[in-house]
């Protein structure tokens, strides 16, 4: 029996975000016209559960066996629609999406070229539905363990969580110890507890925890497999090593920004200017600068972060509080010095902060707005010279210590790490979660985690909690036992594949082998992605994606390339034009 | 009242990106003497609404454009630009100060700003047979008004030809036929003109066919590279030719300067084009010579208020000078000669030496002078 395809086209309003710039009617009418269309719907949110129910129906009372969806991007409701249609019995890979939202209203004017163009991708998707295939998806067991890159912090933290959960962890840490930045602090904000009661314990816990194995002077080499069954290979010293794990969390940290690239501020040149992480080390000793106590203290704020002519846009979220706990314990160690804080915006935001703010301030400590401009020798002092905005007026203020509140930026290494954990980097050139609202943890990568200032600038509250949040995340497909394999996979063709490897060279995830006997590619259907590398490579067209097939793929094409724009005055379309109200 | 509409200011000049942080303000170097406030500025034009009167606003004249404001701008805007385009509404509206219609006036008409008759400009070099420029010539040396017709900077001039002709490169100059390049046209104000200009001169470099450009002042340099539609035309300051000479040892000093030196970055070669080795690179070639640093050099450098068409203008503030502010730097630190690379710093240093009576302690000299004097 040949297969006729049913298909059910159903265009989303997306509230106004669609049917504002888009005539969803007039796309809804065309479609219903095309080959292979039975019934052709809109609606104001195909996501709701009305708007699902009205798909469920009619694969039920009108035997679709293909559906097509116009909305928005599948990173958004494909797996909805995908599990809609499943619920009903009809196989996930038998759905399409038509993004006529990000790649079509969002980004045109209204106008009867955006309508034409929601046709062209609503047809084109129509086209490839009539040609999909059921695809099988199938479930692969995980390896019970996981690998932690970084034991800083945030590092520690999650793996002595999953360790706790019953998982072996293993720890990777580059330098020779563990507690990374934190362990350079002396006192932490709101609360001025020293950094090291803090920070001893969690250091003494995964030092000795049986199931933490920690790998100091230690990094990641490289990097296969996939989420569940991943085959790290590790430099150990001397020694080299491979290890399995099911789950990877990357808690790498940052750098400190080098206040030299603001070379008007003398760091690097006059020895009364420091860092505030400097300022940490200098606090647990005597607070000297060239042999005397500081008598006028000037903290600036700032620097190097929320500066677009450096490429730091962003704010690095603790300098703040940093530079407001430093200034009370120079109050403190020096009861006569005075301390001058200029800053652009106090962000006093976590729990505690403006509270911590306040009794810098009732301490002694002068905030003037302000962002220096410059510093500049006068005698054995330095003169910071600024504008008070408040007062309108350019001010010279003499210092004898001079505190640089510098920002977090992105570890140099960050490309590197990225490349062999194939991770994205946001603009600000931290690692990228794959949603900055719904999945703050996980990376566009399955199985791979964030935790920490790699993710973006965090004080050790907000570390804490992605760690753990990472952590149990990340548990996710250990507990479980295993974890779906995508089905969109390579398949060879042996009739034309002459087994010349070229796939194989530019495949990232190992997935494809020459046959021992036959002579041809094979591609592993649970290493393989799906991304089409090789097809593409492939010099005999030997290779086809499921899913994402020449056949389906050319059909595509072909409807955009032969469109014609409709006329409605013409006769009626030929299937069933529904719109509920 | 001098009103203009502010609106259209603010979204030219991305004036909505300002947080103002004061950055600009705090080290602009006028605004320690006048009261020239360039983040004030920015906050007045955005909460104008419709109308903002420049009526008394004197102090947009104290801009000397040494971009110490844009430089240091953590949101990538320009105050300098700004202000320069204020001015832009004084001078639409003849509202300028007599020196400055002077100034703009003898540009139009005898392309300097210096009130020097056009048929004068090549005298300077009349007894030293220069070639006239023309197709094929490597190097166009583009002298520049003031070098061309101040005796002072004309010094300069003389000295960077003997250089030249020892280091064997092949140039040619205009003449008479050379014309103000328009940079400080463009920074009073008078857009119109400097187009005008910049069109004019563009014709001229493309009929003669000139692929290479060298320039006696930092000012010329900076508008031919970066305000000039773009042509295809690689332009240096001398400054950074002689480096190249001096690294490929084809300029070699046989004689000794037994002097201590330091080095005054003008605004339009360090903090405007990042030019901040080249410089002490031929210095530092001078046998004998002592090279020390002033605490504010390179991007700190203290500007010497001749730019931005300060030439021609007072300012508002005239009993401060940062000139002998700089002097007393160069005294401070132990140099016997001040050592710049552009002709108003030239002048304008000089001044402030002979004003200090320090003529005796301090030479003000152009780098180009001085490496002349080490051939």
């Amino acid at each position: 029996m040949t297969f006729t395809p049913r298909i059910g086209v159903y265009v989303c309003h997306c509230g106004i975000n669609i049917a504002a710039t888009v005539d969803v009617g007039a796309v809804t009418q065309w479609a219903a016209g095309l080959p292979g269309v039975v019934v052709s719907r809109d609606y104001t949110y195909m996501c709701s559960d009305p708007g699902q129910a009205l798909i469920q129906n009619d694969i039920r009372e009108l035997g679709l066996n293909r559906v097509v969806v116009a909305s928005c991007s599948p990173r958004m409701h494909e797996p909805t629609f995908r599990a809609a249609v499943s619920a009903v019995d009809l196989n996930p890979y038998c759905f399409e999406m038509a993004n006529i939202r990000e790649q079509c209203s969002w980004v045109h004017p209204a106008a009867e070229t955006t309508t034409q163009k929601a046709m062209h991708l609503v047809g084109s998707a129509v086209a490839k539905a009539a040609l999909l295939q059921p695809l099988e998806q199938r479930q692969a067991p995980t390896t019970p363990a996981a690998l932690v890159i970084g034991g800083g912090i945030a590092g520690m933290q999650a793996a002595l969580d999953i360790a706790d959960a019953g998982f072996e962890v293993t720890l990777v840490e580059r330098t020779s110890s563990l507690g990374g930045h934190v362990g350079l602090l002396h006192r932490t904000f709101p609360t001025l507890e020293p950094t090291a009661d803090l920070l001893g314990a969690i250091v003494e816990r995964a030092t000795h925890h049986e199931r933490l194995r920690v790998l100091t002077e230690a990094e990641v080499t490289a990097v296969g497999g996939f989420v569940g069954n991943f085959d790290v290979d590790i430099r150990h010293g001397h020694e080299k090593e491979k290890v399995k794990v099911g789950a990877i969390i990357v808690a790498s940290g940052f750098d400190v920004f080098d206040a030299r690239r603001r070379p008007e501020l003398g760091y690097g040149v006059y020895p009364e200017v420091i860092t505030t992480p400097e300022f940490e080390q200098l606090s647990q000793s005597e607070v000297k600068i060239n042999g005397r106590e500081p008598k006028n203290v000037v903290f600036i704020q700032c620097v190097g972060s929320r500066d677009q002519a450096l490429g730091h846009p962003y704010c690095s979220r603790v300098c703040c509080m940093v530079t407001a706990k430093q200034a009370r314990l120079v109050r403190e160690r020096l009861p006569n010095a005075r301390v001058t804080v200029f800053y652009m915006d106090v962000r006093a935001f976590g729990k505690g902060f403006e509270e911590f703010y306040d009794a810098t301030r009732q301490a002694g400590v002068l905030y003037r707005r302000g962002n220096p401009s410059e510093l500049i020798r006068r005698g054995d002092r330095v003169v910071v010279r600024a504008e008070d905005t408040l007062l309108g007026e350019p001010v010279e203020v003499e210092a004898d210590l001079v505190i640089l509140a510098v920002g977090m930026a992105p570890r140099a290494d960050t490309d590197a790490l990225a490349g062999l954990l194939k991770l994205a980097r946001s603009s600000d050139g931290f690692f990228m979660e794959a949603h900055p609202k719904l999945r703050p943890v996980d990376t566009a990568m399955a199985g791979i985690f964030l935790a920490g200032a790699c993710q973006g600038p965090k004080d050790i509250t907000e570390t804490i909690a992605q760690a753990r949040a990472a952590a149990a995340t990340a548990m996710i497909p250990l507990m479980r036992g295993e974890v779906t394999v995508e089905a969109a996979t390579s398949v060879v063709d042996e009739e034309l594949c002459a087994g010349c490897g070229q796939c194989a060279s530019i495949c990232t995830f190992g997935a494809l082998t020459l046959h021992p006997t036959k002579g041809v590619m094979v591609s592993n259907a649970v290493l393989c992605q799906g991304c089409g590398a090789c097809a593409t490579a492939c010099p005999s067209g030997a290779i086809n994606v499921r899913h994402f097939t020449f056949d389906q793929v050319m059909a595509q094409i072909n409807v955009v390339s032969d469109f014609r724009a409709p006329v409605f005055s013409a006769a009626p379309a030929e299937a069933e034009v529904a719109s509920p109200s | 009242m001098l009103q203009i509409e502010a609106h259209p200011i603010t979204l030219q000049y991305d004036l909505f990106d300002c947080i103002q942080c004061g950055k600009c303000t705090g080290g602009c170097p006028m605004a320690m003497k006048t009261r020239l406030n360039p983040r004030s500025i920015i906050l007045r034009l955005l909460t104008a609404g419709d109308g903002f009167d420049l009526e008394g606003r004197e102090e947009l004249w104290d801009c000397t454009t040494c971009s110490t404001c844009s430089s240091r701008c953590p949101k990538k805007v320009n105050p300098m630009e700004t202000i320069i385009g204020l001015r832009g509404a004084f001078v639409e509206k003849g509202r300028v100060h007599p020196n400055v219609k002077t100034a703009l006036e003898s540009t139009f008409r005898q392309g300097n700003p210096l009130t020097m008759p056009r048929d004068q400009r090549g005298a300077w070099a009349k007894d030293l047979g220069l070639k006239e420029y023309a197709e094929g010539t490597e190097f166009l040396y583009y002298v520049g008004c003031t070098p061309s017709y101040d005796p002072r900077a004309q010094k300069v001039a003389r000295s960077l030809v003997t250089l030249l002709q020892k280091a064997g490169i092949d140039f040619g100059v205009l003449g008479n036929q050379e014309n103000c390049c328009g940079s400080e046209v463009r920074r009073l104000g008078e857009q119109g003109l400097f187009e005008m200009m910049a069109e004019e001169n563009t014709e001229t470099y493309k009929g003669l066919g000139v692929k290479k450009m060298l320039t006696t002042s930092p000012h010329c340099f900076n508008v031919y590279r970066n305000d000039y539609p773009k042509n295809g035309m690689a332009v240096q300051h001398y400054t950074q030719v002689l480096a190249g000479l001096v690294e490929e040892k084809r300029l070699e000093f046989s004689g000794k300067l037994e002097k201590t030196i330091t080095y005054h970055d003008p605004c339009y070669l360090g903090k405007h084009n990042g030019i901040f080795d080249e410089p002490r690179a031929v210095l530092a070639a001078i046998p004998g010579a002592t090279l020390v640093e002033m605490d504010r050099s390179r991007q700190k450098s203290l500007c010497c208020e001749g730019g931005g068409g300060r030439m021609w203008l007072e300012g508002t503030n005239p009993s401060v000078r940062l000139a002998q502010m700089r002097v007393k730097e160069a005294l401070e630190a132990g140099a016997q000669v001040l050592a710049t690379a552009c002709p108003f710093c030239l002048l304008t240093l000089d001044e402030a030496v002979k004003h200090l009576n320090a003529e005796d302690r301090l030479q003000v000299l152009d780098i180009a002078e001085l490496a002349a004097q080490a051939l």
